[in-house]
């Protein structure tokens, strides 16, 4: 929540097996921990893919409520709203470090045939999302993704982890983040990862072109209710990839654009997209210093700001991808690599899924 | 009828220092100064143009207001006594050149700008690239794809697009308002800074024929100058419906200043009145609008943007998205502070709204419905100085249009009397004489010299608002903060109070 807190260190950390090798959750969290010093206590996250196998057609709704009112409200809406195949809290182990948390529950939901006339099943679900932040007092949905969940408190991104009991999870994208933000939150919806649908993003750093950012999805029907700028994130990969339907390395270049001094000298036809991106979709480049991970259920996606104003080291491993503030965070859990490299300002870093995973 | 009228200033002449050179006398193209052994004054003529003083080598020359003390009266403002006394002589309407001078609100003195502290961190300006450029035009709401990653290429047709270098662009002036010196000063420094300057309704004289890739061609209700030929030989093309200083009321060009080369560009006989009406008469509402747009989209081969320009009046918000839904690819707003080369006093002073409001709810209004990317949006209105322009862009606006500050630079005194075509720095005349006092070569440099110093300011405050590129700043509310504005101004301009954080 941008209003309690400016994320100014921070350290983000993300690995991938290209081939959905599913990961136990215990190698991110060493991972995270490697950088205690660049969170403050103030919150931590991780985002994990395929780690509901059995209901994976389902959306998992990963809800944190203020009081058991919210719950109640939040239960009615979900039985008008959906077909409810599963319910149960969400499990924790008490953790020193990690106090007062929210109730944490998770929900399987399908989508009723009849709800989607108008609609398809994805934006049905992303208008729930809004709607159930913008009007209904104390709930908030951590992550509405299938096969995927976002797992986040505030605390030490290792204390978080181990609360949750992650290394109960095996997941082929792990995303965490621990985070130091300027002054106290003590908001659980406030840490990273920020997510919709299958789209998470974990970021180090803050966007200065936030009120265009907000603006420019507010024309699209996005409610951008929890005032941060890492929200914007997500959500714009969602209007630019699943709604506009760009190619995903068009939608990271509207995002991070060249500069025009580099357009002018694109050849012709590269030349020709890159300007009409800009054109398009000027406001949604995202100003200032950032580095992010972007997780979504066919791959992971890093980026850095275009002067690189915030630290990221990658690196590659026969099927795993690594991506991490600083190499540290990679060395500590994968000592041996055949690729360590630090990524250009405004170049993406893709890993891409190859393989199909159950 | 012997005029009761006192003179508004007083000239004071240092006889010590005057050499008698007669400069003065030459330089002054009111009748204020004459040579009868010594340098004498006829302060009643004096308009406070400058003109003398500038050019006295022995700096021999103030100016100052006359001191006549009217009996104090909030009420009955010396002003207004005045302009009682001008229409009891005169039974006319009261003729005023330039922007509204009256002290209402100025909104952009009310804003002030963000910047970056500690945890973003600001940009240095002189060691990063910091990106002014801007394109005019309408933008489609998405862009298609075809082919795989390897041999990607772009299926969406792009309408045509205007570059700028510097969000900022010359305001329409038209020839026979200002001079054609002034006219080819405007266009060499659109040119050679990357941006654009306006013929206003006026046509276009041939010798401006080599800038016309850098000329906004004007259609008003007057049609003066417009042929196929003019249509295509420009930048792009804007439709004027309206006026900041003038809304709802047309234009008149005195038969006297209709000489032979702007009988030539307006295409009307010599010594004619050339008339604007008050609306176009093929206009009559917004389908008719849309007739127009696409006869002269028809006319360009779709390959130039079309512009519409309106007056800021009350309903500007819902009288724009009919305009961008009427198929325009450029909104142009001019505030009601924006200047004019002869209008009624009445309507310049007391018409129209201001910019800043107009602006806010235009951009909100195109956003609502979802149709802000169809169309770019210019504002004018009385744009002083570059903090303006970071201001405006910040509420919402694609790049601003400057008129009366042009004219500054290249000399203008405001002294609000271009109507009379007395113009002593040869810029709102015709009279030959006074056209060759300005240069248009050393127009164009101050001119540059102007755009080039915003430009360097504009950069600044993005680098310290910790952003690059001037996308990034469009639109962005949340970077402006209001000081001493009620809830209901904040609430139109969409900003917060000063001391209200994110």
């Amino acid at each position: 929540m941008k209003s309690d807190g400016i994320p100014s260190g921070c350290a983000i950390s993300g690995l991938m097996s290209e081939d959905g090798r599913r990961i136990g959750g215990k190698v991110i969290i060493q991972s995270i921990a490697c950088m205690h010093d660049r969170s403050n206590g103030l919150g931590g996250g991780f985002a994990a893919y395929g780690i509901y196998p059995k209901r994976k057609d389902m959306y998992a709704f990963h809800m944190m409520f203020d009081n058991m009112q919210a719950k109640e409200n939040t239960e009615e809406f979900f039985k008008d709203h959906f077909n409810v195949d599963k319910d149960e809290a969400i499990p924790t182990q008490r953790q020193n470090g990690v106090s007062n948390p929210p109730i944490l529950w998770r929900y399987f939901l399908e989508v009723p045939e009849n709800k989607l006339e108008f609609l398809s099943e994805r934006d049905y679900v992303t208008k729930t999302v809004m709607k159930i932040h913008s009007e209904i007092d104390g709930a908030f949905v951590a992550s509405s993704g299938m096969n995927m969940g976002a797992f986040k408190g505030v605390g030490y991104p290792e204390d978080i982890g181990s609360f949750y009991k992650l290394e109960d999870y095996n997941a082929y994208i792990w995303t965490s983040h621990g985070r130091f933000p300027t002054n106290t939150p003590g908001w659980w919806g406030g840490a990273h990862p920020f997510t919709l649908l299958d789209w998470s993003v974990v970021h180090n750093g803050e966007i200065s072109s936030y009120g265009i950012n907000k603006r420019y999805l507010e024309m699209f029907g996005y409610k951008l209710e929890l005032r941060t700028d890492t929200e914007v994130i997500a959500y714009m990969f969602d209007l630019l990839v699943r709604k506009h339907k760009l190619p995903i390395e068009k939608a990271v270049e509207a995002l991070a654009a060249p500069f025009w001094k580099d357009i002018d000298r694109m050849e012709p036809q590269k030349k020709k997209m890159a300007i009409a991106l800009r054109h398009v979709y000027g406001s949604t480049l995202l100003n200032g210093p950032f580095s992010i991970i972007i997780g979504h259920s066919r791959g992971m996606i890093g980026l850095n700001d275009r002067i690189k104003l915030r630290p990221m080291t990658a690196a590659r491993k026969d099927d795993m991808l690594y991506m991490a503030s600083e190499e540290s965070a990679i060395r500590e859990i994968a000592p041996d690599l055949d690729e360590v490299w630090s990524p250009r300002a405004g170049t993406p870093v893709f890993g891409i899924l190859k393989a199909e995973v159950e | 009828m012997e005029s009761q009228l006192p003179a508004e200033f007083i000239v004071n002449i240092d006889h010590e220092r005057c050499r008698r050179c007669k400069r003065c006398v030459i330089n002054c193209s009111f009748s204020a100064i004459e040579f009868k052994d010594k340098v004498t004054i006829n302060n009643r003529q004096c308009v406070a143009c400058h003109r003398c003083a500038t050019f006295c080598p022995e700096s021999a020359i103030t100016i100052t207001q006359n001191p006549l003390d009217y009996k104090d009266g909030y009420n009955w403002s010396p002003e207004i006594r005045k302009n009682i006394l001008k229409q009891a002589e005169s039974g006319g309407i009261i003729l005023t050149g330039m922007g509204n001078p009256k002290p209402y609100p100025i909104y952009w003195d009310h804003m002030l700008i963000d910047a970056c502290q500690v945890t973003n961190p600001s940009i240095d300006p002189l060691r990063e690239p910091m990106e002014l450029r801007t394109y005019l035009g309408a933008k489609p709401e998405s862009l298609e794809f075809e082919g795989d990653i390897n041999n990607i290429s772009l299926k969406t047709e792009l309408a045509p697009q205007v570059k700028l270098d510097i969000p900022v662009v010359f305001a329409a002036m038209s020839y026979g308002a200002i001079s054609l010196n002034a006219h080819k000063a405007l266009a060499m420094a659109a040119k050679r800074m990357g941006t654009l300057m306006n013929t206003g309704e006026g046509g276009l004289h041939e010798d401006l024929a080599g800038y016309t890739d850098r000329i906004i061609v004007q259609v008003a209700s007057g049609r003066f100058g417009v042929t196929s030929k003019y249509l295509n030989n420009s930048a792009l093309v804007e439709i004027k419906i309206g006026q900041g200083a003038k809304p709802g009321i047309g234009g008149h060009l005195p038969g006297e200043k209709v000489g032979e080369d702007i009988s030539k560009t307006r295409m009307i006989p010599v010594g004619t009145d050339a008339l604007s009406p008050a609306p176009h008469h093929d206009i009559y509402s917004i389908e008719d609008l849309s007739q127009l747009i696409y006869a002269i989209k028809e006319t360009t081969d779709y390959k130039k943007p079309v512009s519409v320009k309106i007056a800021a009046v009350h309903n500007v918000a819902a009288i724009a998205s009919g305009i961008v839904r009427a198929g325009a690819d450029i909104v142009m707003i001019d505030g009601f502070r924006g200047g004019t080369g002869a209008a009624p006093m009445i309507i310049r002073d007391h018409v129209g709204i201001p910019i800043e409001l107009a602006l806010a709810a235009v951009d909100d209004r195109l956003r609502q419905e979802g149709i802000r990317n169809r169309a770019s949006i210019l504002v004018g209105g009385s744009i002083r100085q570059s903090a303006d322009v970071v201001k405006a862009i910040a509420l919402g606006a694609d790049a601003c249009v400057i008129g009366t500050a042009s004219l500054i630079a290249m000399g203008c005194r405001v002294c609000q009397k271009c109507y009379t075509g007395n113009c002593a720095w040869g810029i709102a005349t015709q009279k030959p004489e006074l056209v060759r006092r300005l240069n248009p070569e050393v127009g164009a440099d101050r001119l540059c010299n102007l755009l080039t110093a915003w430009g360097h300011e504009i950069q600044e405050v993005l680098g310290s608002l910790g952003i690059n590129a001037i996308e990034s700043l469009r639109g962005s509310r949340e970077r402006l903060r209001g000081v001493g504005l009620s809830q209901e101004t904040l609430d139109i301009l969409g900003i917060k109070h000063a001391g209200i954080g994110q």
